[in-house]
Parts: C-alpha cells; structure tokens; sequence
C-alpha cells in the first residue's frame, strides 16, 4: 500500500509512538489521578545498577573525552569517503585504487604523528 | 510534486536563522553551532538544485559531501580553538576576548 | 513517488528542521541548544531522503548527528559551568534587521526566478555511481579532502594539549 520510503517512515511513526504513548498515558493518568502517585526517597534516588550512589555527578571533564570524539570525526569522514570507493571498486579499476590508495596515507601518516606523540593514551 | 523553490525557502530560513545565531550570541560555542547550521541550509540548496535542475550529473551531491567533509574538520578545529580560549582567558564571551596580546 | 505522503513528508521535516534551527537562535541554555541542532541534523537528513538523495542523507547521520553531536556536547562538557550562561549581545536587534533582510532577500530571488523545467523523475542517485564521479572526474577535491583532514586533526591536537 505504501512505497518503500512510505513504510520506513510508518515504523518510524510507529517506534516514536510506543514510547511516547506509554509515558505520555502514564502522565496522564497521574494526572486525573487513575494511578497511585506514592514518592518516596528511595524511589526517586538516582540509578546506578542496584548500589548507593557517592559523589557528585558534576565532576571535571578530561580533555581527553574530547580528543577521542575528534579522532573519530576524522576518521569517520574517512569511512565516509571510502564507501562510495567499495562500491565501484570494479569500475574505477587500478587508478582508483591508487587514488584511494594516496588518500588513506595520508590520513595514516597523521595517525602515526599523533600515535609517537602521545595523543592516544588514555590517562 | 514539491516545487524547488519550497526547498529554497527552508534553505533561506535556515540560513538566517544561523546568521542571526552567530552576530547575536555571545558563547563562542553557540556561534559555531550556528555556523554549522548555515552549513546545513547551504546543502539543502546544493542538493536541492542538483536534484531538480541537473539530474544527469551529480556535481551538486559531490559538492554537498565535501562542505559536509569540510564542516566536520572545521568544526573539530574550532571548539579546540574555543576550548583552549576558555582555559586561558576561562571567560567564553566573545566580546571579552578583543586583544591580540595582554 | 509523488502524493499526498511526500508532501506530509516534507511539511513534517520542514517543520521539525525549522522549529529546532529557531530553539538553536534563540535558547539560552548550551546543553538545549545542541539537543535542538541534532533535531536539525535529522530533519535535514529527512528532507534528504525526499529529495532521492540516499546516500548523502546516510552521510549526514552518520557524520552530523552520529559524529559532530558527540563532539559538541563533549566540549560544551569541557567549558567551565561559569562559562555556560548565553545571554545576547547589544547587537541583536541589528542581526536581527539583518536576518529579516538576507531571508527576504533569498525568498525574493528564489520565487522570482526561472527555475526552467525541473525533471525529477530521472534521478538515480547510487553509492557507486557517486564513487565513481568522486574517483573519475573529482580527484583532486578528494586527495585535498585527505590533506584537510589531516591538518584539522593535527591542528585540534595540538591546540587541546595539556602541554
């Protein structure tokens, strides 16, 4: 009935809507009060897998969480531009391969710089 | 089927909405998001017009993945550069940082 | 594909892509603005899609809201909390002339001018046919693309160490 996009965005419609649905009936129902609304300490603690939390949530950044995300934004650029390579690889044959060849080196040669200098510990 | 031009209206509004980010705000992060919103808006044009005027060739796709590809390594580039603005001036407000030395 | 879905379709996204760039203009707080910028990203990547151009909408995931997001809320983590506070400058009003201007200015041009005839049924837009364009004819946009992103990686590096 639907075309094929059609279908991707009715799952989509649907993934959004049983989440959503529930939480939202649940509100709801607190609301015109038809579900008993009891808080108490031990259920609005926060979660951390069964034990008691200790010591604040708001501690300081390392820098290198930054780094990493950064490394991986490179490199899935990357990825990116070596995907539409994959899948013509008969057609662009052996200059192809060079080219991809030249683009991957020097993207290694800057991982190598960046490995002998110590930006890939994880302190 | 959707007139081009309903793509170049969303693309316009887009892009001001980031101009009006970046000469408003004053965190110097938020004005590189902005920017990455202007990006965005400049490949809805790109796309939109190849899509609709030249369906042959696909320049308008190469183009829209290298801005795409250029606005990630900016974008890296520039919160580091903001990053390192806030551990030595620790103020993240553009209009405080208006000297080359000090 | 045309119909009552892709118009609904692009209305959807339009909405959604415009509604989280205005939460991103005009918020005050950090954290929010970057949660209504990767709505942005994925309304775009929608409206991608509905302009037949897949891969580009599986780039833009992939690469805006999968990677660029995780990188902005880590430095928006990095930035000290006394740093987080985003009121507007006295500049705003101007910017805002000047946002009324550039968008009237664009809608002018666009609904004035001659598109010609616009073909969409003849677009076939595949991973290898872009593969190929991208190796054939636009090389050199690609090796330079390498050098790129080599210098933004080593630039980035070098300018978070602790050193």
């Amino acid at each position: 009935m639907f075309s094929e996009w059609g279908q991707v965005g009715l799952l989509l419609a649907l993934a959004l809507f049983f989440p959503i649905g529930g939480v939202a009936t649940s509100w709801l129902f607190g609301r015109l009060g038809l579900r008993p609304d009891r808080p108490n300490p031990v259920k609005e603690d926060t979660y951390e897998c069964g034990m008691t939390t200790e010591g604040p949530t708001w501690v300081q950044f390392n820098i290198r969480y930054y780094i990493f995300a950064l490394l991986f934004v490179i490199f899935d650029v990357e990825v990116v531009f070596l995907f539409p390579w994959a899948t013509s690889l008969e057609r662009v044959a052996v200059a192809g391969l060079v080219e991809v060849f030249t683009f991957v080196v020097v993207l290694l040669l800057g991982l190598i710089y960046l490995w002998r200098k110590g930006a890939l510990e994880w302190l | 089927m959707i007139p081009v031009q309903h793509f170049l209206l969303l693309g316009a509004l887009l892009f001001s909405l980031g101009v009006y980010g970046v000469l408003s705000r004053r965190n110097a992060v938020l004005i590189i998001l902005s920017v990455e919103l202007m990006l965005q808006a400049v490949n809805i044009n790109l796309v939109a017009f190849a899509v609709y005027l030249a369906p042959d060739e696909f320049v308008g796709l190469i183009f829209a993945l290298f801005v795409i590809a250029v606005a990630a390594a900016e974008v890296g580039l520039a919160l580091a550069i903001a990053l390192r603005l806030f551990r030595n001036r620790t103020t993240a407000n553009v209009d405080e940082v208006d000297s080359l030395r000090w | 594909m045309t119909g009552v879905g892709e118009v609904a379709a692009f209305w959807i996204l339009a909405t959604i892509t415009v509604g989280s760039a205005v939460v991103v203009a005009l918020v005050r707080d950090l954290v929010r603005a970057v949660v209504a910028l990767v709505g942005s990203f994925l309304g775009v990547a929608g409206l991608f899609i509905l302009l037949s151009a897949e891969f580009l909408a599986v780039v833009q995931v992939l690469i805006y809201a999968g990677a660029i997001s995780i990188l902005m809320v880590f430095a928006i983590a990095l930035t000290p909390r006394s740093a987080r506070d985003n009121a507007e400058t006295a500049m705003r009003w101007l910017a805002l002339a000047l946002a009324l201007a550039m968008v009237g200015l664009l809608i002018a041009v666009a609904t004035v001018t001659e598109w010609g005839p616009q073909a969409k049924e003849g677009f076939q837009e595949t991973a290898s046919a872009i593969g190929e364009a991208l190796l054939n004819r636009y090389v050199l946009p690609f090796e330079v693309a390498s050098v790129l992103l080599l210098a933004a990686m080593l630039g980035a590096v070098v300018m978070v160490r602790e050193d």
